[in-house]
């Protein structure tokens, strides 16, 4: 074939008040690994939307293998060769895998056909599944490897994938490069959405840049540097956080032997964690998602509860406590969604203040509520943290991902914590906003308080921890420095390549 | 073609205007309704609304305002607690009969004795027994994690039976020539809900629906219990990370509306009705539900809900005397309110966009 | 009192005669539930399928053209329902709750002129030779059609939900309705469906009450039904052949606690009349344990923003 294979003519789509694809144009290559480059909020989205049908475009047009390209639902995509692979996968957990495939495809063979040749794909590009086994039950690398069997069993000419290493070790991302470079070879194009500049210059030919919704560059990732692609995706140069180590005090925060049963049924038990956290220390904790992250928070901030012992704060057994008497003895924790478990979406940003600092700020007596005292609360956060917001009456869920993020974490450092936990504190959140949140938890703990950060991003550890951990299935590994350490060690200690093998090629 | 787009945050102007909408809505469906059973429609519609408060014979309707009014607004008060927070009580029903079963109770025990403190533990008897038959389903809630709205609905039914067998049993009047029916407790002074002020209608219990919208409403805006309710029904996770107990709020909410919704009932078998009988229960429990959500789960808008829904049973009772008008339609017309108001409530939280359909 | 008066291969005969009209309405819910959706207005569903149902079989004198229309009654009001939860988005309680109240006020409305008319019999269906047989003709074999009917739609509901690519996809959509949205499957088409076919079967199980049960028309003479129908539901863990079961359980004790009300069993009627609903709590506290069955999004509204 000459010619793109996937055309994108001046595409634009707009919601109320914000453009989220400004006229966006470039072209896909047959066998050519396309990358989709752009900060949180930069269009990626509603782009890949626009080319798999679940959005119509205002204006634009495509092309796809020499002929006009405008479908209106996702099936139409699919019959014409293109297949995506979510971010938040787009599966079901109480259907089994079989099932799972069979949803996404147009005309499914027999339930038993269809499971022998998920078999056979699987153990081809070296993603082994069980069909019959339920979803909900498999770890969040298995979960993906659902939506790429889906994808490969209708042998489609562009694979559009979001964000797929952040659900994977390091380890599991390479033999995942190893199956797209086969499936690249073999003819498929793929469109490859990321911010993480390394995986594009190891992996894509080809980059598109987008900022603010529209495309601001082009580049051979292979020929230009990681920093390159950073300014242009961001439009300056990034802000790196800075510290000063302090000498570690004495222990905050130790965690004796934990272990907590989840209360989701697809969730993952705490098995037998025990940690220690000093004054003044930032630990890292990675992990892959689904392997107990939630409940470490739930288990820290009192959600759950465990015995007395388990969890002991300066010295104080207080694994019995709940959320209120914990936040009172100064253990503070930020879950990770925001919408709906660290603020509620539809109260003003003074009741979501009142959320956690009612106590500790003073914000009642005798149970009646302090509302001037809780409005000032929430402005001395809304300033102080930058939150781009019309006022403290505004509703949380108006607020951008990121300054509702910065409002969150702000409402915990803001109550000056002995503790903090917070997980994946800059999740969905622009550079900007992640940069401040990171070095307020740095600041803090240069103050004395031990800092817990649970994330899924390693550069994020990276760059604030003192210490390292991972979770792998409910289990905490060994403690290291962070200094020091390789990916190789990062990746083992995350559970290495979880039972993928390298495709066979 | 129309599309909703979900507001970034609900409009405060129009969650006062859908009630009002609604009810405007609903009166001219009604109207058609009422044309279609060959009514002449304004005259009902003014025979509904106008008449019992300004025509001929307000001066007997209007003290009906607020005898119909108030167990509305006791009952809806306490609902409201829990459809804020997401619990669903809908067995008022069964809650206002149990109270009106244990306060009567305790007069026809002590029956003749005439004392001060007799009316006093009545209404005690009345609110325990409502908060007794409420916290069936709560416990089972919290304990086992039983629907709470099947429970409830079901304990309705059983205390339907349950007021029968004390009305033709039990409480049965033994002067009463074999009749079914207790007693009637407005013959026997100590026992006696008597209006407080003659002729308008103000008894005890109209005072108590008051006071309760006051309290509701302090505690809904200014204590730290009312935030946890709102917040539990906002967003259930949030609330359990803030450290509001779940269970402790489920038997609150489902406590205090079953003692309201049982004093509603004490209240009204010692005043209006006086006595126990088969038919003494006429449907203000479900009736409530409306009343609570018309008046959008606020104190004040059920006050003013109540009083509304109490005026279309007045004007239904008018209209089917001089207009012939069913008394079922009033019925019907009730639930169209309902549907209307939440038809139209979507318009606080999305905005409905005329489109050009796109070209596909 | 005598209670040796009761006939056992009669009382399991009316066990399902009893259980026939819950039985109908709660497989419908079932469909609904596995949609994600949670329609409480079964009850008035039903109430005004009882009365469509009635007031169609007396003016045509045919049975049948009364259950067709029971089931255009309930589906109708049904589609208020539908209108609702899928296009203004309300919650589906209150939703449910509003479609029990506006069915109890229509139906009495509608039912009116219709109060101590008897309905047009609904014919037997002895089947010959097996209606014969001692104890199995009379309690299997010689029903009318609809109690024949309730069994077939089980076992079609339970096909439907197992073996076909209709059934996955509406579990799915149940199950997580953003992924099916994602994937192209149009969620409030398939719901608005389901919700349909809830309401058809509703109306259904009332018109069975008022045809066949009772036979006449009397306010509000479901007496609960739909909700007990909404119970089996959950009792069944959402699986159509425990809906079967928990239907019979159901009829059982309807029909022994009238049974033994005939007998003149030492125990006040009204402490009987209470039996069913005591029943059913217990047996929805026994089952409640186990939640996991309950569709993942069962209640929720789906409103495909961006």
């Amino acid at each position: 074939m000459t010619g793109p294979l996937l055309s994108i003519r001046g595409l634009t789509k707009a919601y109320p008040g914000v453009v989220a694809n400004d006229d966006v144009s470039f072209d896909i290559q047959p066998g050519e690994v396309h990358a989709l480059l752009g900060e949180n909020g930069a269009g990626k989205s509603t782009l890949v939307k626009m080319i798999y049908g679940l959005v119509k475009p205002d204006q634009g047009e495509m092309v796809l293998g020499g002929s006009a390209y405008a479908p209106g639902q996702p099936q139409e995509a699919r019959a014409r060769g293109v297949a995506m692979v979510f971010q938040h996968f787009s599966l079901f957990d109480a259907l089994n895998v079989a099932e799972n495939v069979a949803l996404g495809m147009a005309e499914p063979p027999k339930t038993n056909e269809l499971a022998e040749r998920i078999r056979t794909v699987s153990e081809q590009y070296g993603l082994p599944l069980d069909p019959w086994k339920l979803v909900g039950d498999l770890s969040a690398g298995e979960r993906q490897r659902v939506e790429i069997v889906r994808c490969l069993l209708q042998d489609p000419k562009l694979l559009i994938m979001d964000e797929p290493t952040s659900v994977l070790t390091p380890q599991e991302v390479e033999i995942l490069f190893a199956t797209l470079r086969k499936l690249k070879d073999e003819g498929t194009s793929i469109l490859y959405i990321s911010h993480k500049l390394e995986e594009i210059r190891s992996l894509c030919d080809e980059a598109t840049i987008l900022r603010l919704g529209r495309k601001v560059g082009t580049c051979t990732p292979r020929e230009v540097t990681a920093a390159q692609m950073a300014e242009m995706m961001v439009g300056s140069e990034l802000h790196r956080p800075e510290r000063t180590p302090a000498a570690p005090g004495a222990v905050r925060l130790a965690l004796n032997d934990l272990s907590v049963a989840s209360p989701g049924q697809f969730g993952t038990s705490l098995k037998n964690i025990t940690l220690e956290v000093r004054a003044g220390e930032v630990l890292g904790l990675a992990g892959v998602a689904g392997n107990g992250q939630d409940e470490l928070l739930a288990a820290l901030s009192g959600e759950l509860t465990c015995k007395a012992g388990m969890v002991v704060l300066d010295g104080r057994e207080i694994g019995t406590a709940g959320p209120g008497q914990r936040r009172s003895l100064g253990l503070l924790t930020a879950p990770e969604e925001r919408l709906g478990h660290a603020a509620a979406p539809d109260m003003s940003l003074t009741e979501n203040a009142l959320l956690t600092g009612a106590e500790r700020e003073g914000l009642m007596a005798n149970g009646f509520l302090k509302w001037s005292k809780a409005r000032d609360f929430a402005a001395r956060i809304i300033e102080r943290f930058d939150v781009r917001t019309p006022g403290t009456e505004t509703a949380a869920r108006a607020l951008s991902g990121g300054n509702l993020q910065k409002f969150v974490i702000g409402r915990e450092v803001m109550q000056r914590p002995e503790v903090l936990v917070v997980n994946q504190p800059t999740w969905g959140v622009d550079a900007a906003a992640a940069a401040t949140i990171r070095q307020a938890l740095l600041d803090l703990a240069a103050g004395g308080t031990a800092v817990v950060v649970i994330s899924q991003d390693l550069d994020e550890l990276m760059e604030v921890s003192d210490n390292f951990g991972a979770l792998n299935e409910g289990r905490l590994s060994e403690i290291l420095p962070a200094t020091g350490l390789t990916m190789e060690q990062i990746g083992l200690m995350m559970g290495g390549a979880h039972g993928m093998e390298v495709a066979h090629v | 073609m129309l599309r909703l787009e979900k507001r970034p945050q609900p409009s405060r102007t129009l969650s006062y205007v859908t009630p009002v909408l609604a009810v405007l809505i609903t009166m001219v469906a009604g109207g058609l309704l009422f044309a279609l059973l060959g009514k002449d429609p304004v005259a009902a519609i003014r025979t509904i609304f106008w008449d019992p408060l300004f025509g001929e014979f307000s001066f007997y309707y209007r003290p009906q305002l607020l005898v119909k009014g108030g167990p509305l607004i006791l009952i809806a008060l306490g609902l409201s607690l829990g459809f804020r927070a997401g619990i669903w009580n809908i067995g008022a029903e069964g809650q206002y009969i149990m109270g009106a079963i244990t306060g009567a109770g305790v007069a026809l025990a002590l029956y003749p004795l005439e004392a001060w403190w007799i009316f006093p533990a009545m209404i005690i008897a009345g609110a325990l027994g409502g908060w007794a038959w409420a916290m069936i389903p709560a416990l089972l809630k919290v304990r086992f994690g039983t629907n709470e709205i099947l429970v409830s609905l079901m304990l309705v039914y059983v205390a339907e039976q349950f007021l029968a067998s004390m009305a033709l049993g039990l409480m049965k009047n033994p002067e009463g020539f074999g009749f079914p029916g207790s007693r009637n407790l407005q013959q026997y002074a100590s026992a006696h809900n008597a209006e407080i002020i003659a002729d308008t209608g103000m008894h005890w219990g109209v005072a108590a629906a008051f006071i309760a919208a006051i309290m509701a409403y302090v505690m809904m805006n200014r204590h730290i219990l009312g935030y946890q309710i709102r917040l539990t029904g906002e967003a259930p996770r949030a609330a359990r990370f803030s450290g509001v107990k779940p269970a402790r709020l489920v038997l609150f909410c489902m406590g205090t509306a079953g003692a309201l919704a049982g004093l509603a009932g004490v209240f009204e078998v010692s005043g209006p009705s006086g006595q126990i009988s088969t038919g003494f229960n006429v449907g203000y429990g479900f009736t409530a539900i409306i009343v609570a959500f018309l008046g959008r789960l606020h104190p004040f808008g059920i006050v003013l809900a109540g009083l509304l829904m109490a005026l279309t049973y007045i004007g239904g009772e008018a209209a089917q005397s001089t207009m012939q008008l069913p008394g079922a339609a009033i019925q019907v017309f009730q639930g169209m309110l309902l549907f209307f108001l939440l038809a139209v409530d979507m318009l606080t939280n999305y905005r409905v966009r005329f489109v050009a359909r796109e070209a596909v | 009192m005598d209670v040796s008066a009761i006939n056992p291969v009669l009382l399991l005969a009316s066990l399902m005669v009893a259980a026939t009209a819950v039985l109908i309405a709660a497989v419908g819910e079932l469909i609904v539930e596995k949609a994600g959706v949670l329609n409480l207005g079964v009850e008035g569903m039903m109430i005004t399928g009882a009365i469509c149902g009635f007031a169609a079989a007396v003016t045509t004198g045919s049975p049948t053209i009364g259950f067709i229309a029971a089931a255009a009654g309930g589906a109708g009001l049904s589609l208020l329902f539908a209108l609702l939860t899928q296009f203004a988005l309300a919650n589906q309680v209150a939703s449910g709750l509003a479609l029990t109240l506006f069915g109890l006020g229509l139906s009495s409305l509608i039912g009116q002129g219709y109060v101590g008319i008897k309905p047009p019999p609904t014919p037997e269906l002895d089947i010959p030779l097996l209606s014969d047989i001692p104890v199995l003709g009379p309690v299997l074999f010689s029903h009318d059609l609809v109690v024949y009917f309730g069994l077939a739609l089980v076992a079609v509901v339970w096909a439907f939900l197992k073996f076909t690519r209709g059934g996955l996809i509406l579990r799915a959509v149940g199950e997580n309705h953003a992924a099916a949205h994602a994937l192209g499957y149009k969620v409030v088409r398939i719901r608005v469906l389901a919700i349909l076919f809830g309401g058809a079967c509703a109306g259904l199980g009332g018109a069975y009450v008022s045809l066949v049960r009772v036979p006449q028309w009397t306010e509000g003479m479901t007496g609960g039904a739909g909700w007990i129908a909404l119970a089996l539901v959950v009792f069944a863990s959402w699986k159509p052949w425990r809906v079967l079961l928990g239907a019979y359980l159901f009829g059982g004790v309807t029909v022994l606690q009238l049974n033994l009300q005939a007998a003149g069993i030492a125990v006040p009627a009204e402490y009987l009349s209470m039996s069913p609903y005591l029943i059913t709590i217990l047996v929805l506290v026994i089952m409640s344990a186990d939640r996991s069955a309950a569709p993942a999004s069962l209640g929720r509204s789906f409103h495909a923003s961006q």
